[in-house]
């Protein structure tokens, strides 16, 4: 069970969480035109690399907050936790 | 009373307390502290099972977790308990086990008679022979199979038995309580850190219980009697026995069994029978220990021949002999050890070595004890069946290739030692690759992975000074990382006598002519020829020699077998071991009771309940409740002898004539507040939100960015900048993780908050003609004519000096009217409700009415938004928005979306006006058509209107809106029912919509 340091409450097991996916996906604005296939790639296409990933978790049980993990899919080593809106660095 | 094989005043049972128990039907007695196993040994028995495949007999190979033979099955309070491993299970009055793997009996049984077609059972054996035809697989090969197969057989009742979980932290955790878990344990908690001590034995010291050694002027075991009592008098430390970590997780997470009351005579009050520890450490040092290896010779499974360590162990600890005329087998010094006790305990062994010359303190011990040694010396076969009677030995040369001089001797036990095996399973689970130490001949962990390092034997270190040592620094090291209190204690001296000088010679070679068995695997019967076999084969991988032969695969995991077929493959293919390289070890390290691993989770605590403010008036009126998620609801109240279809009828009558009133408590609601409220439920909904009055409701409808429906509801604007949302039972949840979502990360730039608020307010619907009546006597001083609260308004009044909130909105199609007060008002809003609408013919309805009522009205629900479903295809594309954009809109102009002919919401009645269609069923224009039958929809749910007194059903069908007034079927392969139906509108009732606004 990972270990997750939730930027807002601090160190919590991963039962606390919900996966939220790929955090590197950018919603397109909204009533911005755009092609079949951008708003595809949006809504279907994830990214699944092996390594260093940067992914969304919901603290769901703690603080209701969206959080950013860098984890490495293969070690499960996490590197960083950011807050939804911090830079990436 | 006497035991045969039971010393007088030695070992650590206690002889004040005799038990009894039985095994296979017989009674036998032991003392308290004795296992299974060395209580039946203490009375001359060794035949406790069966082998796997051959049914060979088996008796005792180990003394702990590493047994790969006697497996029993518990029967406990009538309750069954399989896979118990007899030299882990303590004795406890009126305990009763049986052998497994055996029929009739394990003294004679048929299935032996697979040892005597062995030629027929070759590695692979069931690859090979359960192949064709297939039409066999059913009725011939899987009995079979079935029946040859498992070791005992689980309980089908439900277990009684209480288990625990529990979460700990601690900044170091040790797992084992030998030498170098003890010092370690001891420095680490020395030094300030907060330590939990793990021993999966009911006793502390590991090989110092047994070991002839001296640590600061103590022996073993009183110097970890010592070291036990002041770790345990500490406020840092957690000292805890019969407590096995078997599993190594991602984060330093490990997790611990601990078995509470497995040896105790029935269940105890208040104990669970086991704990599940779940512990996340800062540091781990893995003191595991190592498992004696055994040396390979023909028939050295038969019952009589065990690991030397576990004889000593019997000895020492039980005060109990394995034999009177033991034969010692061993390549190492270890063997001297077990020789040395039997003498002492005056009893004579013969030792065989490998080893031409060695020279130690303790093979002097023994030469000065009068011990027969026979060196170059080996044991070619064991002799006897159900035990050992005699063994032949023989001089090996020095290349250990030829055979001299073979004889037969007359021995009860032969006790073997292959040297030592550590114990590097957790730190491979942690995800440490192994290397191999050429001086041990075995694997030790390489680096580490995670936060941990292993000790002692563990990692190969055999000396007890260099054991100490090693773990006394690492007490220290680790736990100053942590505490930086720097406070050193200082190492004891250490004395041992024998050296860890040993032989590589593992494997006996096969006498000229002998075709003798000689295993591997004792659990699943791999000998050596199965190995070369599938060699023979072309397996080339360990991997896959592992799965084809079964090697190392059985409940023991290959404690005993690995490293023996890993050095057979090695030889064979003339590589070294570490090219061969070996299988990964996955957690469990031993097996772990299912009940455990669920903990409380069982029955109706397997998930939370949920139930409404208004719960014990629905009990007290006779309510039949259903699970809607978590809550428990009415489903109807039942009145005198009716049925399920009887009271849901009256029900949903009573509210098309009169009124009735529904606990809506269970509802989803969410408080949406902010500036920006009205502009975010405007990207959130399909429809407009922005000019949506304070004071008013309007029903919305939510996309997943996919474009598929995820909820529906009605939010109601409270005040300019606050919102009372409300969602469906099921999706409460996920809407407000949806919502958070978008604001936390996507339009992080309005200024919204949302909250939950569904516990807050308890909700009673009240819906029917006489409705409007009805809420003119609860309130009396509000004007709730038509005007004064239309359809979609809200307002807020006081209820008998309750404050309380009131939407007109309507899910039965009815004139209807959602009241909520705070939730501890609920009970006395509900109470109110039924006393004032007596006169209004008032009754509760659940929620079968309740889906009969949205049924009738062809209102969706979550059988139609299943996932599937866009808005068009629920009939929601009224709600949908042109002009502005919002969440999943893009996706409705994907081609599959817009398809004409797409599957639409229709409503269904049988022809015949009497027969009811299952739900689920398909809808099909020829039920005669050739399988697979086009299937053109299906019916998502089902009631008998009460309007017309007759079934209706609905359906989402292709093309559905062009399917008005046709002919077709409905067909229930599942009730096998063909139903002639016709399509018509989804609004069966009312399809105007004037009730609601009347
Ligand atoms: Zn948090």
């Amino acid at each position: 069970m990972l270990y997750i340091n939730c930027p807002h409450c601090g160190l919590r097991s991963q039962n606390e969480f919900a996966y939220g996916g790929d955090a590197t996906v950018k919603r397109p604005e909204l009533n911005k035109e755009i092609s079949d296939q951008e708003w595809d790639n949006f809504v279907y296409l994830r990214k699944s690399p092996r390594g260093k990933h940067l992914e969304l978790w919901h603290h769901i049980s703690g603080c209701r907050q969206w959080i950013k993990v860098e984890r490495d899919t293969s070690t499960h080593e996490i590197f960083k936790t950011y807050k939804a809106n911090e830079a990436i660095e | 009373m006497s035991q045969d094989f039971r010393l007088d005043n030695v070992g650590m049972v206690n002889r004040e307390k005799k038990i009894s128990f039985k095994f296979n039907g017989k009674k036998y007695f032991g003392f308290e502290g004795d296992t299974i196993a060395s209580a039946l040994i203490a009375n001359g028995v060794h035949l406790v099972g069966r082998s796997f495949k051959y049914h060979r007999p088996r008796g005792f190979f180990g003394v702990g977790v590493d047994e790969p033979y006697a497996i029993l099955q518990l029967d406990r309070n009538k309750e069954r308990d399989p896979n118990i491993r007899a030299t882990e299970q303590e004795i406890f009055e009126g305990l009763e086990v049986k052998s497994v793997n055996c029929w009739p009996s394990v003294n004679f049984d048929i299935g032996a008679i697979n040892n005597f077609l062995k030629m027929f059972f070759p590695a692979g054996f069931y690859y090979k022979t359960f192949m064709w035809p297939p039409s066999f697989w059913y009725k011939i090969y899987e009995p079979f199979i079935r029946m040859a197969a498992g070791f005992g057989q689980a309980s089908i009742k439900h277990d009684k038995e209480r288990y625990e979980h529990k979460y700990e932290y601690c900044d170091l955790l040790i797992t084992g309580s030998g030498p170098s878990g003890l010092a370690s344990a001891y420095a680490a908690a020395k030094n300030g850190a907060r330590v939990i001590l793990a021993e999966d034995k009911p006793r502390f010291g590991g090989s110092l219980l047994t070991s002839d050694v001296n640590i600061g002027n103590q022996t073993g075991v009183e110097w970890t009697e010592k070291i036990i009592a002041e770790l345990k008098s500490m406020p840092n430390v957690t000292v805890k026995n019969r407590s096995q970590v078997f599993g190594y997780y991602d984060h330093n997470m490990l997790v611990m069994s601990e078995r509470i009351s497995d040896h105790l005579p029935k269940t105890q009050k208040y104990l669970p029978k086991q704990r599940l520890w779940y512990i996340r450490a800062n540091e781990v040092l893995i003191s595991s220990g190592s498992i004696e290896r055994p040396l390979v010779f023909g028939n050295n499974d038969t019952p009589g021949v065990m690991l030397s360590s576990a004889a000593k162990e019997y000895m020492k600890v039980y005060g109990v002999l394995v034999g009177k005329k033991p034969l010692i087998f061993t390549n190492n010094d270890s063997g001297y050890e077990t020789a040395i006790e039997f003498k002492k305990n005056g009893v004579n062994p013969i030792i065989l070595d490998t080893r031409s010359n060695p020279s130690s303190d303790i093979i002097t011990e023994a030469k000065n004890l009068n011990i027969e040694i026979k060196f170059s010396y080996v044991v070619v076969a064991a002799k006897g069946y159900k035990k050992v009677k005699s063994a032949d030995i023989a001089k090996i040369s020095d290349d250990k290739k030829e055979l001299f001089n073979i004889e037969n001797i007359k021995c009860d036990c032969i006790c073997v030692s292959g040297f030592w095996t550590p114990s590097i399973h957790l730190a491979s689970q942690s995800g440490n690759k192994s290397k191999f130490n050429e001086k041990i001949d075995a694997f030790v962990p390489d680096k580490s992975k995670q936060q941990e390092n292993t000790i002692g034997s563990a990692n190969g270190i055999f000396t007890l000074e260099e054991t100490i040592k090693d773990a006394f620094d690492k007490g220290f090291d680790v736990s100053n990382k942590i505490t930086e209190k720097n406070n050193k204690v200082s190492v004891p001296t250490v004395v041992e006598k024998k050296s860890t000088d040993h032989d590589k010679f593992w494997c006996v070679p096969l006498p000229k002519g002998k075709s003798y068995k000689r295993f591997l695997d004792f659990q699943n019967d791999v000998a050596v020829s199965d190995i070369e076999l599938a060699l023979r084969e072309g397996f080339r991988s360990i991997e896959h020699v592992k799965r084809y032969t079964t090697l190392g695969m059985a409940t023991d995991q290959g404690k005993t077998s690995n490293l023996n077929g890993l050095q057979l493959v090695s030889d064979i293919e003339n590589k070294v071991v570490p090219q061969v390289g070996h299988t990964t070890f996955r957690p469990p390290y031993t097996p772990v009771s299912i009940g455990a691993i669920v903990g409380r989770e069982v029955g109706k605590h397997s998930k939370p309940t949920r139930k409404s403010p208004m719960h014990s008036w629905h009990e007290k009126n006779n309510a039949v409740f259903v699970d809607a998620g978590v809550w428990l609801r009415p489903r109807y109240y039942k009145q005198g002898n009716e049925g399920l279809f009887e009271a849901s009828k009256r029900e949903a009558k009573n509210v098309r004539q009169n009124v009735g009133v529904c606990d809506v408590t269970t509802l989803g609601k969410i408080d949406v507040k902010g500036p920006d409220a009205a502009e975010f439920l405007n990207r959130v909904y399909t429809n407009a939100w922005l000019k949506l009055p304070v004071g008013k409701a309007r029903y919305g409808v939510m996309l997943r960015e996919d474009g598929i429906v995820m909820d529906d509801g009605t939010t109601t604007r409270i005040s300019e900048n606050h919102y009372h949302m409300t969602t469906t039972t099921a999706q409460a949840a996920n809407v407000l993780s949806h919502l958070e979502y978008y604001l936390q990360l996507v339009w992080p730039e309005l200024n919204v908050n949302v909250v939950s608020t569904t516990e807050q307010w308890a909700g009673a619907a009240i819906a029917g003609p006489n409705s409007r009546k009805l809420l003119m006597k609860l309130f009396p001083d509000l004007d709730v004519s038509n005007e004064g609260l239309p359809f979609m308004g809200y307002k807020e009044a006081d209820l008998f000096g309750v404050p309380a909130k009131i939407y007109r909105i309507s899910f039965s199609g009815e004139l209807a009217y959602e009241i909520n007060v705070e939730s501890d008002n609920g009970y006395f809003m509900w109470e109110k409700i039924m006393e004032v609408g007596q006169e209004f013919q008032i009754q509760p309805y659940g929620t079968e009415a309740l889906s009969t009522l949205r049924i009738e009205m062809g209102h969706v629900a979550g059988s139609e938004l299943d996932g599937r479903t866009i808005p068009y295809d629920a009939s929601l594309e009224g709600l949908v928005s042109k002009k502005k954009d919002f969440i999943g809109k893009r996706s409705l102009n994907r081609s599959a979306f817009t398809s004409t002919d797409r599957e639409k919401l229709v409503g269904v009645v049988p022809i015949d006006k009497t027969t009811s269609i299952p739900e689920g069923s398909y809808i099909v224009k020829d039920p005669k058509a050739k399988l697979p039958n086009p299937k053109l929809g299906h019916v998502s749910a089902s009631c008998w209107s009460v309007e017309y007194d007759n079934p209706f059903s609905l359906a989402i069908i292709k093309d559905g809106k062009n399917m008005i007034g046709q002919k077709l079927f409905a067909m229930s392969p599942l009730k096998n029912k063909t139903i002639p139906v016709e399509i018509v509108s989804s609004h069966y009732v009312d399809p105007e919509g004037k009730r609601v606004r009347s």
